[in-house]
């Protein structure tokens, strides 16, 4: 194809750091983060139909925070545990891709 | 009608035929850029080799007002050819005729010729340049898909499949190609995807262009469904006939064999390695330095670049090269890679060509991206591919093989044939460092400077196990080799093996881990 750039890098595998390339999806790959259980993600893409809750609201386990319209299916995203709304990061009708925060929860 | 009359009838009704979809839908397509349907057809198949089939075939839809018009050949054009007189069986999506659209009529006439050259054990050339299903004809168009999908499957590991994309090839048409053997792109010609961007767009709100998220360059590189990546259709045609020249007719035959060459590469091949085992270099041009003419057939060039893979001749008969590329990732096997590694491995395996591993390889690449993305079954599927290989299977190691890595390159554990190893090899169970520190870690911990104890429990290491001896003493390694001696000890292990029979027990088939 084109253009790569070529620069040696060092690159440890195990205890060894070797002189090598890097790819680009190498390159471009996400690092881990620690999942925070406090905030709630998308776990599909879609559409916010609805919000159950408001700001600083007490939830119990299992109550449906909001409506995530995903392929045609209405998801209820429900509290994984007791708590209070902290924040909220969506407004109704707006589309969220998979993996954002949409609530948090203390 | 006289007789005289009859052939100039059936002239005039061709020549109509032949323009499918008429001058102005061919004017646009060639404002794509794009060849059409019957010029691809010509460039690549040998000078008036082609014989076409189904040229007066009809759609049969009746709904939406579809009778009344008439698309010429259904979109799609099938027939017989050649390619260096290799006999070959031939479609070609008609983007001039309703966008290519597929119907039933089209999907038959793709199916025919598909049935056509499982019969007669020959290769299948698929050209995709279709706009998808032809809404209008329902389900009787999804009925089509299947029906290539499964004869794809039939044929697979029979005769070799090959599809070419030039043009859009979208939604459920992109599976037929994902079951071929190999898939064929071109700069801003190609463009595949499930779901396209206004989809992407009404559901998750993403912006992104066709180009980008299923261009030719995104397949060749980012997801491993494109083997071959051209600058222009023409270009590709090349690649496609070279690739031909290297594949058996079949299942039943091997390669067809070329007169044998001394390779171009005048030099010494050990100068190609670093002394340093931490200096990266070049594998290809190892590759080079070994096969007939130093014509080495990449595949897969672009993506996983930590492995290559591809066909060479050893003595005019094709051979797959599968190696190690330090020069990228150090080599690593990760999840691409090992995928990349092993597909190809099967096909070798399927049409009879013999595998050469060269070894390199510091081990499997850390990460939790990595782990996450299942790196374990995707590395298996390496352990499985090479075990399964019942074609003569033969390996040099290089530099390093270390841990995993050294079982998983076509071992003597999995079935090697023939195992060499150059003095340079370091054939251990993880690299000297890794190893100084377990093994040392008390008396490193209690010197009164780890540091330097360290260093000289890693230069202990190197010493003791860092070398190909060890493993030769217990017979895992067949010969020490000189780089010198390389090409020729790979031509006599090839000729001694041309009757290898390695009969496994009988099964259904295998559960690889795909």
């Amino acid at each position: 194809m084109d253009d790569k750039k070529l620069e040696l890098v060092d690159f440890a595998v195990t205890a060894r750091k070797y002189k090598t390339l890097l790819t680009i999806k190498f390159a471009n790959r996400k690092k881990y983060e620690m999942p925070n259980p406090n905030e709630i993600r998308s776990y599909i893409p879609g559409t916010i139909i609805k919000l159950k809750v408001k700001e600083g609201a007490k939830v119990k386990a299992g109550d449906t925070l909001l409506i995530l319209e995903a392929m045609k299916m209405m998801n209820k995203v429900q509290a994984p545990f007791n708590g209070k709304v902290k924040k909220i990061y969506v407004t109704e009708g707006e589309k969220v891709p998979k993996g954002q925060v949409i609530i948090e929860l203390e | 009608m006289s007789l005289k009359k009859h052939i100039l009838d059936l002239r005039k009704r061709r020549e109509k035929v032949q323009l499918g979809g008429g001058e102005k839908a061919i004017e646009k397509q060639m404002a794509m850029g794009k060849m059409t349907a019957r010029s691809r057809i010509l460039a690549l198949l040998d000078n008036e080799s082609f014989t076409e089939y189904d040229l007066f075939v009809e759609h049969e839809a009746r709904d939406f007002g579809m009778d009344k018009k008439e698309l010429h050949g259904d979109g799609v054009i099938i027939g017989t050819g050649t390619i260096y007189g290799a006999p070959v069986c031939i479609f070609a999506q008609d983007f001039t005729v309703a966008g290519g659209s597929l119907g039933l009529m089209h999907a038959r006439k793709i199916t025919k010729i598909m049935d056509h050259a499982l019969k007669m054990r020959v290769p299948l050339i698929g050209i995709n340049d279709s706009g998808g299903a032809r809404i209008q004809e329902g389900v009787n168009s999804l009925a089509g898909y299947g029906e290539i999908f499964y004869r794809n499957t039939i044929a697979s590991g029979v005769i070799p499949q090959i599809s070419v994309i030039l043009g859009p090839c979208a939604g459920g048409a992109v599976y037929s190609p994902a079951l071929t053997d190999f898939v064929f792109v071109v700069d801003q010609i190609s463009k595949m995807f499930i779901t396209g961007p206004s989809v992407i767009k009404t559901v998750l709100g993403e912006e992104i262009s066709m180009e980008e998220l299923g261009g030719a360059r995104v397949h060749a590189e980012i997801t491993g469904n494109a083997h071959f990546f051209a600058g222009s259709e023409m270009e590709c045609f090349e690649q496609i006939k070279k690739l031909i020249t290297f594949i058996p007719w079949n299942n039943t035959q091997k390669a067809k064999a070329f007169p044998p060459r001394e390779p171009k590469f005048k030099g010494n091949i050990e100068d190609i390695i670093p002394s340093d085992p931490k200096q990266p270099y070049d594998v290809r041009d190892v590759i080079k330095a070994i096969v007939d003419d130093s014509d080495f057939f990449e595949i897969m060039e672009y993506f996983a670049p930590n492995i290559v893979i591809g066909f060479g001749r050893m003595n005019g008969q094709t051979t797959g090269f599968v190696a190690n590329q330090p020069l990228v990732l150090a080599g690593v096997l990760d999840c691409d890679s090992s995928d990349k590694a092993a597909r190809f491995i099967r096909y070798c395996n399927a049409f009879n060509i013999p595998i050469i591993t060269l070894e390199d390889m510091p081990g499997y690449l850390p990460g939790v991206d990595q782990e996450h993305a299942g790196v374990i079954r995707h590395g298996a599927k390496v352990l499985y591919a090479y075990s399964e290989a019942t074609v003569p299977k033969i390996t040099v190691i290089l530099r390093k093989a270390y841990g995993g890595g050294y079982i998983a390159m076509n071992s003597r554990h999995l079935g090697a044939d023939f195992m060499f190893a150059w003095p340079t090899a370091e054939i251990a169970v993880m690299g000297p460092e890794g190893a100084a520190n377990i093994i040392f870690k008390k008396e490193i911990d209690e010197a009164e400077d780890p540091d330097k104890m360290r260093e000289l429990k890693v230069q202990e290491y190197i010493e003791r196990f860092a070398n190909p001896y060890v493993a030769a003493a217990k017979g895992y390694i067949d010969s020490v080799i000189e780089p010198s001696e390389t090409r020729q000890l790979l031509l006599h292990a090839i000729e001694v093996s041309s009757n290898k029979n390695d009969q496994r027990p009988y099964k259904k088939h295998g559960i690889p881990p795909f």
